[in-house]
C-alpha cells in the first residue's frame, strides 16, 4: 500500500496543483478583455479549374473561426469543410472557386472573427496534378530520373572498384563517407527547411534533430545485435534505406516545388539531380566489393534507394503537410548517420588495426573528394 | 451561362474560342454577377468562378442597427419653441464601447455614438437653435466635433467640449449653414477615434423662407413638406474598418456592413426622384467615391447650395469629411438592378458594392 502511494502520490499532487492553478487562475488578471490568441496556417494548396483548395490548421491557443476569405484583396465566396470553428491543432479544407490566372501570383487572406487576416501568397499559380492522368506518369518519370536511374548508373562502378587493391578500397570507403557526410548535412538542412513551414506548435525544428539521432541510434543498435557486427550486404541495405529516405524527401521537395510553381523545372535541373545522385549508387555498392552480389540484390538495393523519389514526387505534387516532409528527412538523416558510423568502424578495423598500413593520405583524399563531388554536383541542381 | 464539363473541356486550350466564350459569358451576365475577369486560356465557367461576396449574414438584431433602416432613419430630437418664436432642437447622444459585426462573422471593437456606426443622423432645419446633450459612457475621453458654424468653445476638441468617461457636455449653436454635414470625435489620437466608429451625419435642411429665389428647391429639401415627401431620401456614410489595426482597412462599406446593399438591394420606386446624403469618413485612404451605373446625377458639394455644383455626372470623388447631395431619377428607365459603388475597385472588392432595385 505504502509502495503504491509512493508511485501514485506524486501524480495526485501534480493533479492537485493543476486544479488549484486553474481554480485560482492568476493569469485572469492579464487576460481581461484581451482578444483571443488566434493563429492559422495554410499547410497544403491544391489548384485546379475550380479554384483553390487550402488545408488550414489552427495553431493558436484558442479555437478560430474563419469568418471571411479575401483573394487578391477581394471578399470571395468560399466553402469550409467541416464547417464551424477550428479547434486548436484541428484542420479544415477551404475551397475557393476563383478565376485564377495561369502563371501569375495570387494572394489569399483568411479573416478570423476578430478580422485578423492570415495571409498566404501563391507565387506562380499552376494547376496541381489531377488524378491518375498523364501528369502522374510524367511526375513518375521525373522521379525515376532523379532517384532510380542515377543509383543504378552509380552501381555500374562496382566492377571498377572491385579491381582496386586494398589501399584504393580505403580510398573508396572514405569517398563513400564523404558522399554520405554531405548527404547527411543536406538532409538535415532540408528537414529543418520543412520544419520552418510546419505549425510552430509541433516544434518540428527540435523534432528533426531528435528523430534523426534516435533513428541513427536505433539502427546502429540493431546492427550491433547481429553476429560479427553488420554484414557487407546488410550495410549496403542500410545505406540504400538511408539514401531512399533522402530521395523520398528530395522527391517531396521537387514535387512540392512543381505543384506550387515555385521553380520552373527544366530538363537541365533533372539532369543535375541525376548526376548528383549517381554518387549515391557508388556509395551503396562500396561495401560489396568483396561479395558476388546477384542481380536481384543489386536491383533490390537500387529500388530501395531510388524508387522512393517517385513516391516522394507523387506525394509532393499533392502537397504534403510540411511536418511530414520534415519527419521523412529526419528519418533519412538518422539512417545516413548510422551508415556513416558503420563505415567509419570498418575503416578503423581494416586500416587502423595492429600492423595495418594506415593509408591516411588516401582516406583523407577520398573523404574530401566525396564532399567536393557532392558539393560540385549540387551546384548544378541549384543552378 | 452554365456549360457542360464536356464542352468546356473541348474549349480548353483553344485560346481564341476560349476568349470568345469568356466574352459571351461576361456579356450575358446580369448586373448581379460580380466583376468577372478574363483569365487567358484558363477558362472557368461562371459557376466555378464563385462570386466576389462575403459569405453569410450579419445579425442586425445583435448589432442593434440595420443598415437598411439607417438609410432613412432621421434623428429629429425634441423641439421647443421660445417666446421669440424660435425653435430649439435638442438631441441626446451617448458615446459607448460596443462590439459590432461589420461583415458576417467579423466583429470589430467599435467606439460608437448611441450604440451604432455611423452614429444617429441628426437632422435639423436652418436657423434653429441646437442643443446636443453629449454623455460619455465609453472608456476614453471623447468629443463631438460638428462641421458647421459655431464658436470656439463649442468646437468639440480638446479643451472645448472634450469629456472624460462619465461626464456630460452640452454643445449649443445655431443650425447653419444648411447642407449635408457630419460630426465626429476629435480626441487624440485622431485616427483611432475616427476609424473606431465615432462619426455620424448632420443634416441641416434649408428654410424656404430664407431662400425666396429658390423656394421650390428649398421646400423639396425640407423634411416634412409634401414636396420633400415625393423624394426618396437616403443617407449613405462611406466608411471602412481596420480590423487588425495596421492602418489599412480590411473592410469597406456604406453604412458599416460590407455588401449589405448588394445582398439585399435598396428598392427604388422608378417614378420618384432620389436624393442621397453622401458622407465620406473613410480613414487611411485619401479619397473615396460614388459611381452609379446606367444613369447620371446632379451633385451639390457640401449641400450648401440650392443649385447643383456639378451637373450630369456619374462619378464623384470625396476626400475624408467631404460630403454632398446627389439628386437623380430613374423615371422611365428599364426596371432592374442598377449597381452603385466606389470607383476604386479595391474598395468595391472589399465591401463597398451596392445595388438599387428599380421597380416600375
Amino acid at each position: 500500500m505504502a509502495r503504491m502511494f509512493r508511485v501514485i502520490g506524486p501524480f495526485m499532487l501534480i493533479a492537485l496543483v493543476a486544479v488549484a492553478f486553474l481554480k485560482i487562475d492568476p493569469l485572469s488578471r492579464f487576460q481581461d478583455s484581451v482578444p483571443p490568441a488566434e493563429a492559422l496556417m495554410i499547410e497544403r494548396i491544391n489548384i485546379d479549374d475550380d479554384g483553390f483548395r487550402f488545408l488550414v490548421r489552427s495553431e493558436g491557443a484558442d479555437a478560430v473561426s474563419i469568418a471571411q476569405v479575401q483573394v487578391d484583396g477581394a471578399f470571395w465566396q468560399f466553402e469550409q469543410s467541416p464547417p464551424g470553428p477550428i479547434a486548436r491543432l484541428g484542420t479544415v479544407w477551404i475551397h475557393i472557386p476563383y478565376p485564377w490566372v495561369h502563371g501569375e501570383a495570387h494572394h489569399v487572406a483568411l479573416l478570423t472573427g476578430t478580422g485578423t487576416p492570415f495571409e498566404y501568397s501563391i507565387d506562380v499559380a499552376v494547376p496541381t496534378s489531377q488524378g491518375l492522368g498523364g501528369d502522374w506518369l510524367f511526375y513518375g518519370l521525373v522521379g525515376l530520373f532523379v532517384g532510380f536511374v542515377p543509383v543504378v548508373l552509380g552501381m555500374l562502378f562496382l566492377p571498377a572498384i572491385r579491381q582496386a587493391g586494398p589501399e584504393t578500397m580505403g580510398f573508396v570507403l572514405a569517398l563513400t563517407m564523404g558522399l554520405l557526410g554531405y548527404l547527411f548535412v543536406d538532409t538535415l538542412a532540408e528537414g529543418l527547411d520543412f520544419a520552418e513551414e510546419a505549425a510552430e506548435t509541433f516544434s518540428m525544428r527540435e523534432m528533426v534533430w531528435i528523430v534523426a539521432l534516435l533513428t541513427g541510434a536505433v539502427l546502429f543498435l540493431i546492427g550491433r545485435r547481429l553476429d560479427n557486427g553488420i554484414s557487407p550486404a546488410m550495410l549496403a541495405w542500410t545505406i540504400a534505406l538511408g539514401i531512399g529516405l533522402h530521395n523520398l524527401g528530395e522527391g517531396l521537395a521537387i514535387g512540392g516545388a512543381l505543384a506550387g510553381g515555385a521553380v520552373a523545372l527544366g530538363s537541365f535541373l533533372v539532369i543535375g539531380f541525376t548526376l548528383h545522385n549517381i554518387t549515391e549508387g557508388i556509395g551503396i555498392v562500396a561495401p560489396l566489393t568483396g561479395e558476388r552480389p546477384g542481380m536481384p540484390l543489386l536491383f533490390g538495393l537500387a529500388g530501395l534507394a531510388g524508387l522512393p523519389a517517385v513516391l516522394g514526387l507523387w506525394l509532393g505534387v499533392q502537397a504534403v503537410s510540411p511536418h511530414w516532409g520534415a519527419m521523412a528527412m529526419a528519418v533519412g538523416a538518422g539512417a545516413i548517420l548510422q551508415v556513416l558510423i558503420e563505415i567509419a568502424l570498418i575503416i578503423r578495423k581494416r586500416y587502423f588495426g595492429e600492423g595495418a598500413a594506415r593509408p591516411v593520405g588516401g582516406i583523407v583524399a577520398g573523404g574530401t573528394l566525396g564532399l567536393v563531388l557532392m558539393y560540385a554536383t549540387s551546384l548544378i541542381v541549384t543552378a | 451561362m452554365n456549360f457542360s464539363r464536356l464542352s468546356r473541356r473541348n474549349l480548353l486550350g483553344t485560346g481564341f474560342l476560349g476568349s470568345l466564350l469568356g466574352l459571351t459569358a461576361t456579356h450575358a451576365s446580369t448586373a448581379l454577377a460580380a466583376s468577372e475577369t478574363q483569365s487567358g486560356a484558363m477558362h472557368h465557367d461562371k459557376h466555378a468562378m464563385g462570386a466576389m461576396m462575403t459569405v453569410g449574414e450579419v445579425d442586425n438584431a445583435r448589432n442593434g442597427f440595420d443598415p437598411h433602416a439607417m438609410l432613412t432613419d432621421w434623428e429629429r430630437g425634441t423641439t421647443s419653441v421660445g417666446a421669440d418664436g424660435r425653435v430649439t432642437r435638442e438631441f441626446e447622444v451617448t458615446a459607448e464601447d460596443k462590439e459590432i459585426e461589420i461583415a458576417p462573422g467579423i466583429f470589430f471593437p467599435a467606439w460608437t455614438y448611441n450604440g451604432r456606426v455611423p452614429g444617429p443622423t441628426l437632422r435639423a432645419t436652418e436657423g434653429e437653435r441646437l442643443r446636443i446633450i453629449f454623455r460619455n459612457h465609453g472608456s476614453m475621453p471623447h468629443t463631438m466635433h460638428f462641421h458647421g458654424i459655431h464658436g470656439a468653445s463649442m468646437d468639440g476638441v480638446s479643451g472645448a467640449g472634450e469629456i472624460s468617461p462619465g461626464e456630460e457636455f452640452v454643445y449649443e449653436f445655431d443650425a447653419r449653414p444648411f447642407g449635408c454635414h457630419l460630426y465626429h470625435c476629435h480626441s487624440i489620437p485622431l485616427k483611432r477615434h475616427l476609424h473606431k466608429g465615432l462619426y455620424g451625419a448632420f443634416i441641416i435642411d434649408p428654410d424656404p423662407e430664407r431662400h425666396p429665389e429658390a423656394v421650390d428647391s428649398a421646400r423639396s429639401r425640407l423634411l416634412g413638406t409634401p414636396e420633400n415627401a415625393h423624394w426618396q431620401e437616403l443617407l449613405m456614410v462611406m466608411n471602412g474598418f481596420d480590423t487588425n489595426f495596421d492602418e489599412e482597412n480590411e473592410v469597406y462599406a456604406v453604412n458599416t456592413v460590407a455588401h449589405a446593399y448588394s445582398k439585399k438591394p435598396i428598392v427604388i420606386e422608378r417614378d420618384r426622384p432620389i436624393r442621397i446624403y453622401l458622407v465620406n469618413i473613410t480613414e487611411f485612404d485619401p479619397i473615396n467615391s460614388f459611381h452609379i451605373h446606367g444613369n447620371f446625377f446632379d451633385y451639390y458639394d457640401h449641400g450648401t447650395t440650392l443649385e447643383p455644383t456639378s451637373r450630369i455626372i456619374d462619378t464623384v470623388m470625396l476626400c475624408q469629411a467631404q460630403r454632398g447631395i446627389i439628386e437623380m431619377s430613374f423615371k422611365d428607365f428599364e426596371p432592374g438592378l442598377y449597381m452603385f459603388h466606389a470607383h476604386q475597385a479595391e474598395f468595391v472588392e472589399l465591401g463597398w458594392m451596392s445595388h438599387f432595385e428599380v421597380r416600375a
